[in-house]
């Protein structure tokens, strides 16, 4: 069950310190053992532009985007605006705003329960430095109910790099924040079990990869996956790995290459555009079968698209962009917590079955930040045993199609790795027969490999099922829920491995349903298209396709879902 | 370890057959790389050569260590990652003039500036062969000998003995094909400079370029020592007929990355707990 929710927006200027305050707030409550998500909005600007930090405080980790918000507090009217109808109010919705400002229609119409304070003047006035954002830090963890003296310490730790006189003003302006707060308590989700973690999806994935044994990481920076890199960046300079930073993607995906073809687990981070780029060399990978693992954080495309947004629509790249048939992995974590699990997942089916994968995580879950138990994590990779006589062939047809991978410095292995088609020695041939055995060789070992009960997560029961990949999860589970208070049971599954396609697996999932939705954040129903062009469905087939960068919204999927399934 | 007692270059040959044309100068480098390779004893197990696209970038296959043949003009980012990852190892890419300094040109001027401990053979015959013949970044603007620029490319051809040094190569030489004992003296000094190496050879393509046969009357050894100094080495790159061979350069400068400390703490998942 959903439980007690409580959505909270701040809004302003990039720079202006909105986010530093979503996460301290996040933060505190965390320590009091409260749940809840961060989103990140941004406009393109680095400075200057707009910010929100939108908060979303629960009971459970069924963490989906807020659709509408019962505070905001707006530093200023003009970047509240420029977030269009991405932030709704709840009617009555309180509302923190400058004294002398006023809301736009948009707001009033929400008929909100409207406070206006002099928050600027208020925090100058308590501090020569003091900054607007911690007073309302003060103010927002004083209507939360958290201790001031917690929000200060974890301030304290934030500024721990900047001047005394800072971190003083900061504090001064938390307590004139508590200080002034409106005389309201609000009510909030009751705290779960402690001992969480508060992280995001692009550091999970980087962790994910680096405790599936990854030592090289060669990345070009690309919003919205640079984190990835700066958290994995501190992660192997610990574990005696390294990070080189590419002259662009097309170095990156052949360094990985080249580490990997050392021996050493490697993998790269990037989002749309870098993707594009990769491309050609992944389908190297896959035909070297050099294992390698590229993380792709999507955002809105295409072309440079809405880079600071998030969006499913890199589905057809990543599935269908290499040139030739190159059979690799396509994956997609579920959320944020998942993000562990499946980026390591993702290195392990990479090593083991020495092909490229490729996993789809994107801006919503890769830049938001929650409070979620100890994460799930994923078996290593255990590895065949290697030859040890001198008859050895690197590509040699095997009844798996997984042959022994040797690496420079053992002994006696000797081959050349080859993007041109090879024999199984490896030496270049454009014959028919090791055309034909090479391609089902490397289609074999993918297709015919367990990949067990991890392609999908599967939850409840229904005659509808509603089918989605990656971070749509959490929107579909919510939009089920709401239809179960219609009257309507439905399942979801949501697909982790997407290449290969679990078909036999999916359809025994959908075997009781007599009504199929996929659900995406795209426009065309790329999913949609992949799986009906994969699979024959017994039932009808919807598709629930909506572009970002709103999030998907669990209320207006099981709207359309309850609309087509009237009688 | 397989340690070779008194190597010879004949040991260090794979058993696969070159695709070369009769004549093609690429025989020669790779007669030098297995020279260079038995004058220092080199290790098989612990050699990489890695290459990109094109009739050079063959060459891997016809030497017995481990190699990689990547795409085109990727090899240097390849050769990087894999002796960032494996310093461990002896790392050499290969590759044309089309691979290294057209569609590879990117990696070429960041792996001058980078100085991973590396060394690069370029085999330029200014020209693609394996397209069969259209001109390439070093071809002369006025080679009319193809249908694809049927009035020449037009354009200057790079130097990239000069690009090299502007991107911050720390060691550069020259080479020519016809003269296979120099470029594997070359080679083997690149392989034990500590740092990227840049050996820059002239390798003749007789079959779309005969008159590269003309070369052997106006290539020249250099006769003096490297030089150190940056500005005196641009000079003479810009000012030379680019047919000076021996080491032209060679500064000290430390190689990257510099070595791993060692762990300070594997603990990854302290910061995450609340």
């Amino acid at each position: 069950m959903t439980g007690k929710q409580l959505s909270i927006a701040i809004t302003g200027a990039g720079g202006a310190g909105v986010i530093s305050v979503g996460e301290l707030l996040l933060q505190a409550s965390a320590k009091e053992g409260g749940r809840g998500l961060l989103r990140k909005a941004f406009g393109p600007q680095i400075r200057g532009g707009e910010s929100a930090a939108l908060l979303k405080l629960t009971e459970t980790e069924r963490y989906t985007p807020a659709n509408e918000y019962d505070l905001l507090l707006a530093f200023d009217w003009n970047n509240f605006s420029r977030f269009g109808d991405e932030i709704r109010l709840v009617p009555g919705a309180v509302v923190i705003c400058e004294e002398k400002s006023d809301p736009p229609e948009e707001v009033l119409a929400a008929q909100p329960n409207l406070i206006r304070l002099p928050m600027a003047q208020l925090a100058s006035s308590a501090h020569a430095d003091g900054r607007v954002n911690m007073f309302a830090l003060g103010l927002l963890g004083k209507l939360l109910g958290l201790p001031g003296d917690s929000l200060s310490q974890l301030a304290q730790q934030k500024l721990k790099n900047k001047p005394e006189a800072y971190r003083e003003a900061a504090s001064t302006c938390i307590t004139s924040g508590v200080k002034n707060a409106p005389d309201m308590v609000l009510s909030v989700p009751a705290p779960g079990e402690p001992g969480a973690w508060y992280i995001s999806g692009n550091q999970a994935a980087g962790l994910g990869a680096l405790e599936a044994g990854v030592r090289f990481v060669a990345a070009y920076p690309i919003t919205p996956a640079s984190d990835v890199l700066e958290w994995m960046a501190g992660g192997l300079e610990k574990l005696n790995g390294d990070l080189v930073q590419a002259e662009d993607e097309l170095a990156a995906i052949n360094m990985t290459i080249g580490a990997a073809f050392g021996g050493v687990p490697s993998f790269t981070a990037t989002s749309g555009p870098g993707l594009a780029l990769m491309t050609e060399s992944i389908g190297l990978a896959v035909a070297s079968e050099t294992p390698v693992t590229i993380l792709n954080v999507m955002r809105g495309g295409p072309s440079t698209g809405i880079p600071t947004k998030s969006e499913q629509s890199d589905l057809d790249i990543a599935l269908h962009g290499l040139h030739g048939d190159a059979p690799h992995l396509v994956l997609a974590p579920l959320d944020i917590a998942d993000c562990v699990y499946t980026s390591a997942w993702a290195v392990t089916l990479a090593q083991s079955l020495q092909t490229a994968a490729i996993v789809l995580s994107d801006q919503f879950i890769g830049q938001s930040t929650a409070v979620i138990s100890e994460p799930k994590r994923c078996a290593p990779a255990v590895l065949a045993e290697q030859e040890q006589d001198n008859s050895y062939l690197r590509y040699r047809l095997t009844e798996s199609g997984v042959s022994t991978l040797a690496a420079p410095g053992d002994a006696e292995q000797r081959f050349t790795a080859d993007g041109l088609e090879h024999n199984e020695k490896g030496t270049p041939s454009a014959r028919d027969d090791d055309h034909q055995r090479q391609l089902e060789k490397r289609a074999r070992k993918l297709s015919d490999h367990d990949y067990g009960d991890a392609w999908a997560r599967i939850e409840g029961r229904g005659t509808v099922a509603l089918v989605c990949f990656g971070s749509a999860s959490a929107a579909v589970s919510e939009a089920a829920e709401i239809l179960s208070g219609q009257g309507i049971s439905a399942c979801t599954v949501s697909l982790r491995l997407l290449a290969p396609l679990q078909q036999v697996r999916l359809q025994a999932a959908l075997a009781n349903c007599d009504r199929v939705f996929v659900v995406e954040q795209n426009h065309s129903g790329q999913l949609f298209r992949y799986l009906r062009s994969m699979m024959d469905f017994k039932q009808p087939v919807h598709r629930y396709s909506r572009a970002g960068p709103v999030p998907l919204s669990g209320h207006d999927i099981a709207a359309a879902v309850a609309q087509e399934s009237k009688p | 370890m397989n340690l070779i007692a008194k190597a010879k270059p004949k040991d260090y040959k794979s058993s696969v057959k070159p695709i070369w044309c009769p004549g093609c100068g690429h025989f020669s480098v790779l007669n030098a790389v297995t020279k260079a390779f038995a004058a220092l004893s080199i290790e098989k197990d612990d050699t990489v050569l890695v290459s990109g696209i094109g009739c050079s970038s063959r060459l891997p296959a016809y030497v017995d260590s481990y190699g990689f043949h990547g795409v085109h003009g990727r090899g240097l980012a390849v050769a990087q990652g894999l002796k960032v990852a494996r310093p461990d190892l002896t790392v050499l890419a290969l590759g044309g003039d089309g691979d290294g300094f057209s569609i590879g040109g990117n990696h070429f001027i960041h792996a001058c500036r980078r100085n991973v401990n590396i060394t690069y053979i370029a085999m330029d015959n200014e020209v693609y062969g394996m397209t069969k013949g259209q001109a390439s970044p070093t071809t002369a603007a006025d080679w009319d000998h193809s249908k694809l620029t049927p009035h020449g490319p037009g354009v200057r051809p790079f130097k990239p003995a000069a690009l090299a040094l502007a991107s911050g190569a720390p060691w550069i030489a020259r080479g020519y094909s016809g003269n296979p004992n120099q470029v594997a003296r070359l080679i083997a000094e690149a392989i034990e400079h500590p740092g990227f190496s840049f050996v820059h050879v002239l390798s003749q393509c007789i079959t779309f370029c005969p008159e590269q046969t003309d070369w052997k009357a106006v290539v020249r050894e250099r006769e003096a020592p490297p030089l150190v100094d940056a500005d005196e080495a641009a000079s003479l790159f810009h000012h030379e007929d680019g047919f000076q061979t021996g080491v032209l350069y060679s500064a000290a400068r430390n190689a990257w990355p510099p070595e791993r400390t060692g762990a300070a703490s594997t603990d990854l998942t302290g910061g995450f707990k609340v």
